[in-house]
């Protein structure tokens, strides 16, 4: 067999053993994502929680933190994001039809918008590392409500952080996506690992949905 | 189950909508909509239109509106349980000061 | 005939023996076994802890262990028993293994997924098991800010992250559960054909998934506050330490349903089967489990009655903690209605169901005494609370792991244990059980505190009784381990179904294919379908 064939011969046949056909596993592979991503709601709803009750209580130093946000930078990540959502329905409706060229465009392309995505935010943390806000020894503001602030800045990290790690995998499943597109493995028989990364990626764009006015605007005038 | 292909059409509206509801909340966020007394009107704003946003997605880009009750059974299943989390949690914050752990008459203790 | 394991037949467990097919298998039933090795690993560990624990509390003078040192110890007691035994035990062995089959099916909806979450499950378990030879945490296995995040000296981030990890393992499984059970089940197995055991897995899963990723986010950020000063629980930034209370327990609390939800399934199993009988009110039964594990979730308030959370919450939880007592009730109702005119055997799997409805009775009881306002001031932190859990965890959940190892351990191992020693051990351990805490809910009465290493005079007969009873429930352990053991390479074997039970798993061999059925079943009876008893008929 072709090496590079051999590499991808567990997947040569799509359907596995335990399932009685294609469709049933389509069907389980679905239910299983969403399953997931409940998981997900429930894991960064910690988080949600968290910040709901101290916005609730801390509203004064949690406005003065957010405008120290930078509301371009936040706003056109937001942009970018929901593109890339775009791009990534588009991406499963290529799969779905079968039609690998714009299969592989748009993963190209949500891959890269979500490239752009995390940089953005580094830059951002850059910019927070250099004004001191960044909590622990670096935190240094003059403010009555200076140590209120930082708490607002631990959950800006904290939220913003599992958000972007989670854009990182993402970008991992992406790339593998791509790999498995680029040899062909996807069809309108066998297209549901892009449907259902597709699913998460759209998971993680509603997560920011929520961050962005949580973080960046809520606060600016309460 | 979802074997529905979406016209893109239906894909770029849907684009086009987040768009413009994300400029609306950038721009509502400038304005102070309660008037300076209510404080609370620019987060609720805010978040029906995250809220919104995130039903769009949903919807059309998470192919929910095509799929199984059972999915929405799930989708509704999550929703559901954050609210329980984020509203009990706030029950307890929120009414800390309704009934005081100590009766206003003090418990007689000698220092 | 003293043959090596399993060699009759082409079965799961002789065909293929080396270690890599063991390491690299994605058959439910291999992880099943492989699952149970680690779990009584843990439980081995975590008896250790208790045993020094006990011994310490021989004298009222802490003779044994410094207070530091006593901390560590009912730490880590808790923790390896709660997190790396009693979570998994019966999901992970007894679930694993008989889920796929009592459906129908050839393996769970992702056995590869089901490999990773045993992987996950090791990892977690050697972070946990690092940090106790790094010297332990001392926080509790509630692991309460602002000591856990701020104060404690010990090594809090290495056993929270290993929580953490292990986490993952329980939400795959219960993932997986889910999907198969929707998904994978044979043609005519309707929901209303399940047999309890899955229901009651099914509604622990729903928990899993929707439980377990709070406390993860809740342990990663006493991590980070830690490790990198995210100070979310810190006062001195106007964090709030209750808060860490509220989102720990918001798991914490359905977590102890994952402990029992599994054990009444065995228990509804065990009981159908040796009364001979269909469950009473099976859908009954049913709803119960799902009504626990939606209900669980809104009682969380219960454990923080003094902790300076909301009088008024409290008061709402209070009620709420009333109103998940009724489902358990139910279920017990209709155990017992169930062995009311039934044919009884009191083979060693009855004794332990039997054990669990008693001593379940008790537990459940007094934890209604608790979820009152006003009695949990007192009792609150005393040994009152730990007689409660253990007679629910031990009494009901350990009772019915045990039940449905001895009931299943023909099918899985295909051998038969002997029956004399079976039924010995069974009844040893409910003397030492009852003997270890039932003088806990005396001495939490009388104001005893819990997680203290020394103790008033007055309480050291009570205290050494408790210590005597755990010698013997640790006897009563040991013995099952021996023969069990023995069985697989001196007991006869077993047939398909030794037990003359109803439901698919007992329609295969014993050890059964690696595909389980030859032919996927086709199912057209209800559950438990026993004919009808002589004393049904007659």
């Amino acid at each position: 067999m072709h090496p590079r064939r051999r590499k991808l011969a567990s997947i040569d046949s799509p359907l596995q053993h335990h399932f009685v056909g294609l469709e049933q596993q389509h069907e389980a592979s679905t239910l299983g994502m969403w399953v997931f991503l409940v998981t997900e709601i429930m894991f960064f709803g910690g988080l949600f929680t968290l910040f709901t009750v101290y916005v609730t209580i801390h509203a004064e130093a949690f406005a003065e933190g957010s405008k120290h946000l930078d509301l371009l930078l936040g706003s056109v990540n937001t942009a970018v994001l929901i593109g890339s959502s775009f791009t990534m329905a588009m991406a499963v409706k290529s799969a779905q039809l079968g039609q690998r060229k714009p299969l592989l465009g748009f993963l190209v392309l949500t891959m890269f918008l979500g490239c752009v995505f995390i940089g953005i935010k580094g830059i951002e943390y850059t910019h927070k590392f250099e004004q001191h806000l960044v909590p622990g020894r670096n935190f240094h503001l003059d403010s009555p409500v200076a140590q209120n602030v930082q708490l607002f800045f631990s959950f800006y990290f904290a939220m913003t952080g599992l958000h972007a790690l989670h854009m990182v995998i993402g970008v991992g499943v992406l790339t593998w996506l791509l790999v498995h597109s680029w040899h062909g493995r996807f069809s309108p028989t066998y297209f549901w690992p892009v449907e259902v990364s597709g699913l998460y990626w759209h998971f993680v764009d509603i997560v920011w949905i929520f961050l962005f006015p949580l973080l960046y605007l809520v606060a600016r005038h309460a | 189950m979802t074997h529905t292909i979406v016209p893109t059409r239906i894909y770029v509206q849907v684009f086009a909508a987040l768009l413009v509801l994300t400029a609306l909340t950038v721009a509502a966020s400038f304005f102070d909509l309660g008037g300076g007394r209510l404080h609370y009107v620019n987060a609720v704003v805010a978040l029906t239109i995250a809220v919104s946003k995130a039903t769009l997605v949903v919807l059309y880009f998470m192919h929910v509106r095509w799929s199984s009750r059972m999915i929405w059974v799930f989708v509704g299943a999550g929703v559901f349980w954050l609210l329980i989390l984020i509203g009990l949690t706030l029950s307890d914050v929120l009414t800390r000061q309704w009934i005081p752990a100590l009766p206003p008459w003090g418990l007689g203790l000698k220092p | 005939m003293s043959t090596a394991l399993g060699d009759r037949h082409e079965n799961y467990l002789n065909v293929d023996s080396s270690v890599k097919s063991w390491l690299l298998t994605t058959d439910h039933k291999r992880i099943a076994i492989l699952y149970l090795l680690a779990a009584t690993l843990f439980f081995l560990v975590g008896s250790v802890f208790a045993g020094l624990i006990r011994l310490n509390l021989m004298t009222p003078y802490g003779d044994l262990v410094q207070a530091e040192t006593y901390n560590k110890l009912f730490t880590m007691h808790g923790i390896t028993m709660i997190f790396f035994f009693l979570i998994p035990s019966i999901p992970a062995v007894l679930g694993n293994f008989l889920i796929p089959m009592m459906i129908g099916a050839k393996d769970v909806a992702f056995p590869r997924l089901n490999l990773l979450s045993w992987y996950v499950y090791i990892l977690g378990g050697t972070f946990t098991l690092v940090a106790a030879t790094l010297g332990g945490v001392d926080t509790g296995w509630t692991f309460y800010a602002p000591y856990s995040t701020v104060y404690a000296n010990t090594n809090v981030i290495v056993t929270a992250l290993g929580i953490f990890i292990t986490g993952f393992s329980s939400i795959l499984t219960g993932l997986n559960f889910i999907v198969t059970i929707h998904k994978l089940r044979a043609p005519g197995m309707k929901w209303s054909r399940l047999p309890l055991f899955v229901w009651a897995h099914y509604a622990t899963s729903l928990i899993m998934v929707l439980g377990t990723p709070v406390i993860a986010i809740t342990l990663l950020l006493v991590a980070l506050e830690r490790g990198l000063h995210l100070g979310i629980f810190d006062p001195a930034l106007g964090g709030d330490p209750i808060l860490f209370q509220d989102l720990f327990w918001f798991y914490s609390h359905p977590a102890v349903y994952i402990m029992i939800l599994p054990s009444m399934g065995v228990v509804s199993e065990l009981i159908a089967c040796f009364s001979r009988k269909r469950i009473f009110g099976y859908e009954f039964v049913a709803a119960s489990s799902l009504a626990i594990a939606i209900l669980g979730f809104l009682v969380w308030g219960h454990h923080m009655f003094v902790s300076g959370q909301s009088v008024y919450a409290g008061m709402v939880f209070s009620l709420l903690s009333f109103l998940v007592a009724i489902p358990s009730a139910i279920k017990v109702f209709n155990w017992t209605a169930t062995m009311y005119k039934g044919s009884i055997a009191y083979d060693a799997p009855m004794l332990y169901a039997m054990g669990f409805i008693g001593l379940f009775t008790i537990g459940g009881l007094t934890g209604l005494f608790l979820a009152t306002l006003g009695a949990d001031v007192h009792v609150h932190d005393t040994y009152f609370v730990i007689a409660h859990f253990h007679y629910i965890m031990v009494g009901g959940a350990m009772m019915g792991y045990l039940g449905g190892i001895h009931f299943w351990w023909p099918k899985m191992s295909g051998r038969l244990y002997p029956e004399a020693w079976s039924r010995a051990a069974g009844l040893i351990l409910f003397v030492g059980f009852n003997l270890t805490f039932f003088p806990q809910f005396i001495l939490g009465f009388l104001g005893m505190p819990r997680r203290y290493h020394v103790y008033p005079p007055e309480f050291q007969v009570l205290n050494v009784m408790s210590s005597a009873g755990a010698t013997i429930l640790g006897v009563g352990y040991l013995i099952p381990l021996i023969y069990l053991l023995w069985s697989l390479r001196y007991g006869p074997p077993a047939g398909p179904n030794p037990w003359g039970a109803k439901g698919l798993e007992w329609e295969t061999p014993s050890p059964p294919p690696t595909q389980n059925f030859e032919k996927t079943p086709i199912v057209t009876e209800e559950a438990y379908a026993y004919a009808p008893t002589e004393a049904e008929v007659g």
